[in-house]
């Protein structure tokens, strides 16, 4: 069977920038695939091609082992895109941007009309269906967003950030709302800067970083890989830096310790990667004693996607999203200047 | 946001009929891509249309100014030249005749002139992406339903113009006049509609779009026959008069107004090289909007970046 999504050696490049250098991936049918990556990695640009918006410089993109360069229409009769921007017209009503949305899609008549009523039942817009969109709240306009981009239903449901800004509330919802599609067979490709997103949902990741595919796998492989336990503990409430080096020092010194940092921006605490081992936190414990250290809190972890990310790149994606601040704010500023009416 | 998204259970997601249709759609439709005139073309370019008209039923405003300025244009440009001798304005009578079918027709251009602008502000909010990524039949049913809804709109502005003409003394077209009078008015809209969203589809921004309208929409109205015969201009000004389209509609619509009994033989004005006839006239704005057409065609089917 023909993978429902498959990308090999993809480049897209936008004068300078290199906005996608190199992204394979392979997504199983029936599966929820995440791209995580920070901030201007590349992944609405690798989405846009995928959906036939953008013509790739290099590389093989094929949904259901048609080629998406050559065969656009039957791919997009196939694929579902809920673009990173809600974009509504706020003039029509949420029914009757369903309306058109089945009939660009072709549905005939009596399967959109009864389609549509499916769709806001599910995602229960029942009561907001015949109000203007423009008076929509973020989390009903991601809700008829998924409704119009899930009307036809398609195989393959590509979701660019589709939590993003919203409330914990409603981001629940949606990843709710995911896990029952994809209870029912739709194959989901879902890109993400939250770890803990695609930590909850994704059956497969693959990590991109600066337009390349730097690691990938389900994500249990991917933090095995990784190998090693954390420990975080905090000596005091608040420690200060002396004593906290003082500790983090002793506790190096441990066999079983293969690493230790002071981290600053949590109050000092010490994180520790040591090897999988049922003693480890009694050994870090009666270490401490032994010097006469107190303990105010400490816990024991598995490796996360982030110190996945950390391993691959050697920044943290906190630092990496940081980085791109700075990118990201002029990006924006040229958007509004566009957009200004 | 409730948190009960979830498990109605008594609610599927798929869709029995629908996952029917899909099946049926794929055996069909993979060998036979549907094209321009195809019930799928249709189906997609009435819903366009109609997405138009809704937006403007709830915002109304955009008809009565519409309808009210070149109304205005009628009363003040007539009054401005109202004692100018008679004889002057070639065959009319006075200016208020000579000028309605200027009027009407850059009424019509420069409404179908701002065509383009919606689609470009769909494409800024992303609102476009939503039709591109769609099966669209042919993404011409996006630049037929922009021409459908302006030719309406462009056809209730010349019926209010007309109108008001016959009011102020200029005479009404008989029936068939007045068909070929609408006939000329959608092809020009037609033509200038293609040409605007090309620009929506090829330009990178609203502000680029807005530019290229400002510098077109007054320049082709003093470079054409809308205000003052050719006659009254110099040579070179003549010369790029005849070339624009514009006068081709002008022209013939003016015709229509003074000679009830026209024939497609019929002179309707003399171009710089040659008298130009009512069905030369017909051709070449026919022949306009073909080519707006296929101009067009590369644009709004590459995928934008
Ligand atoms: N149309 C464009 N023109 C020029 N540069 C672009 C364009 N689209 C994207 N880029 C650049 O390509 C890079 C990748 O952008 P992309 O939008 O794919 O990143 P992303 O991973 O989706 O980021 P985010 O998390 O911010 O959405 C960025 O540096 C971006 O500025
Ligand atoms: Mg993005």
């Amino acid at each position: 069977m023909a993978p429902a999504v498959l990308i090999e050696g993809l480049q897209k490049r936008y004068g300078e920038v290199q906005a996608v250098k190199d992204v394979s991936l392979e997504i199983k049918p029936g599966e929820i695939f995440g791209l995580l990556g920070p901030n201007g990695a590349g992944k609405t640009t690798t989405i846009r091609c995928l959906c036939t918006l953008t013509l790739p410089d290099a590389g093989r993109l094929e949904v259901n082992g048609l080629s998406v360069i050559d065969y656009p229409r039957q791919v997009r009769q196939r694929l579902g895109y809920i673009a990173q921007d809600v974009a509504l017209d706020k003039v029509l009503t949420g029914r009757e941007l369903l309306e058109l949305q089945a009939a660009i899609y072709h549905l005939p008549g009596a399967i959109a009309r009864d389609r549509i009523a499916q769709m806001l039942r599910l995602l229960e817009l029942e009561d907001w269906a015949d109000k203007k969109t423009g008076i929509y709240s973020g989390g009903l306009k991601k809700r008829l967003d998924l409704a119009a981009g899930l009307l036809h239903q398609p195989d393959v449901l590509v979701l660019d950030e589709p939590t993003v800004g919203l409330d914990i509330e409603s981001r629940t919802a949606v990843w709710q709302f995911l896990r029952q599609l994809h209870a029912a067979g739709t194959t989901i490709l879902i890109t993400s800067h939250y770890l803990e997103e695609v930590d909850a949902l994704a059956d497969r990741v693959a990590i991109i970083d600066r337009g390349e595919v730097i690691s990938s796998g389900s994500p249990a492989e991917l933090k095995d890989q990784v190998g090693g336990e954390r420990i975080t503990l905090r000596i005091r409430e608040f420690t200060d830096a002396d004593e906290a080096e003082s500790a983090r020092a002793l506790l190096q010194d441990l066999p079983m310790v293969q690493d230790a940092i002071v981290n600053s921006d949590q109050g000092n605490s010490i994180n520790l990667v040591v090897e999988p081992n049922a003693d480890a936190l009694m050994t870090v414990q009666q270490q401490l004693k032994d010097a006469d250290m107190p303990i105010f809190g400490i816990s024991q972890s598995r490796p996360s996607l982030d110190d996945v990310y950390l391993a691959a790149t050697g920044r943290t994606l906190m630092d990496a999203e940081l980085a791109a601040v700075g990118q990201r704010d002029m990006k924006k500023e040229a958007k509004q200047q566009n957009m200004r009416r | 946001m409730s948190s009960t998204l979830t498990p109605r259970r008594a609610d599927s997601i798929e869709n029995p009929q629908l996952q029917q249709w899909k099946a049926s759609l794929e055996e069909s439709a993979i060998a036979h891509p549907p094209g321009v005139f195809s019930p799928a073309f249709i189906q997609e370019t009435l819903a366009l249309t109609r997405r138009l008209f809704i937006q403007l039923q709830r915002r109304p405003s955009t008809l009565v100014a519409g309808i009210v300025q070149p109304l205005m244009w009628l009363i003040l440009f007539g009054a401005l030249f109202q004692n100018v001798p008679q004889g002057l304005f070639g065959e009319s009578q006075n200016y208020g005749q000579f000028l309605g079918a200027g009027i009407i027709v850059f009424t019509a251009f420069a409404g179908a002139l701002n065509a383009g602008l919606p689609v470009m502000f769909d494409r800024e909010f992303g609102f476009l992406n939503r039709l591109l990524v769609a099966p669209l039949a042919s993404r011409f049913s996006i630049v037929v339903a922009s021409a459908l809804f302006i030719a309406a709109m462009s056809l209730v502005q010349t019926a209010a113009i007309v109108g008001l003409s016959a009011v102020l003394g200029a005479g009404l077209p008989n029936v068939g006049s007045l068909l070929l009078m609408g006939a000329i008015v959608l092809t020009l809209v037609l033509g200038v509609t293609a040409l605007s969203l090309g620009l929506a589809f090829a330009l990178p921004g609203h502000i680029e779009l807005i530019a290229v309208i400002f510098v077109t929409n007054l320049p082709l109205l003093f470079a054409s026959t809308a205000l003052v015969p050719l006659s009254f201009m110099p040579g070179w000004l003549q010369f790029v008069a005849s070339l624009n389209p514009l006068s081709y509609a002008i022209e013939p619509i003016r015709y229509l107004y003074l000679h009830p009994d026209w024939q497609f033989s019929s002179i309707v004005f003399q171009a710089p090289w040659g008298s130009v006839s009512m069905g030369l006239a017909l051709g070449i704005l026919v022949a306009f909007s073909l080519g707006a057409l296929a101009l067009i065609r590369p644009l709004i089917s590459r995928r934008i970046a």
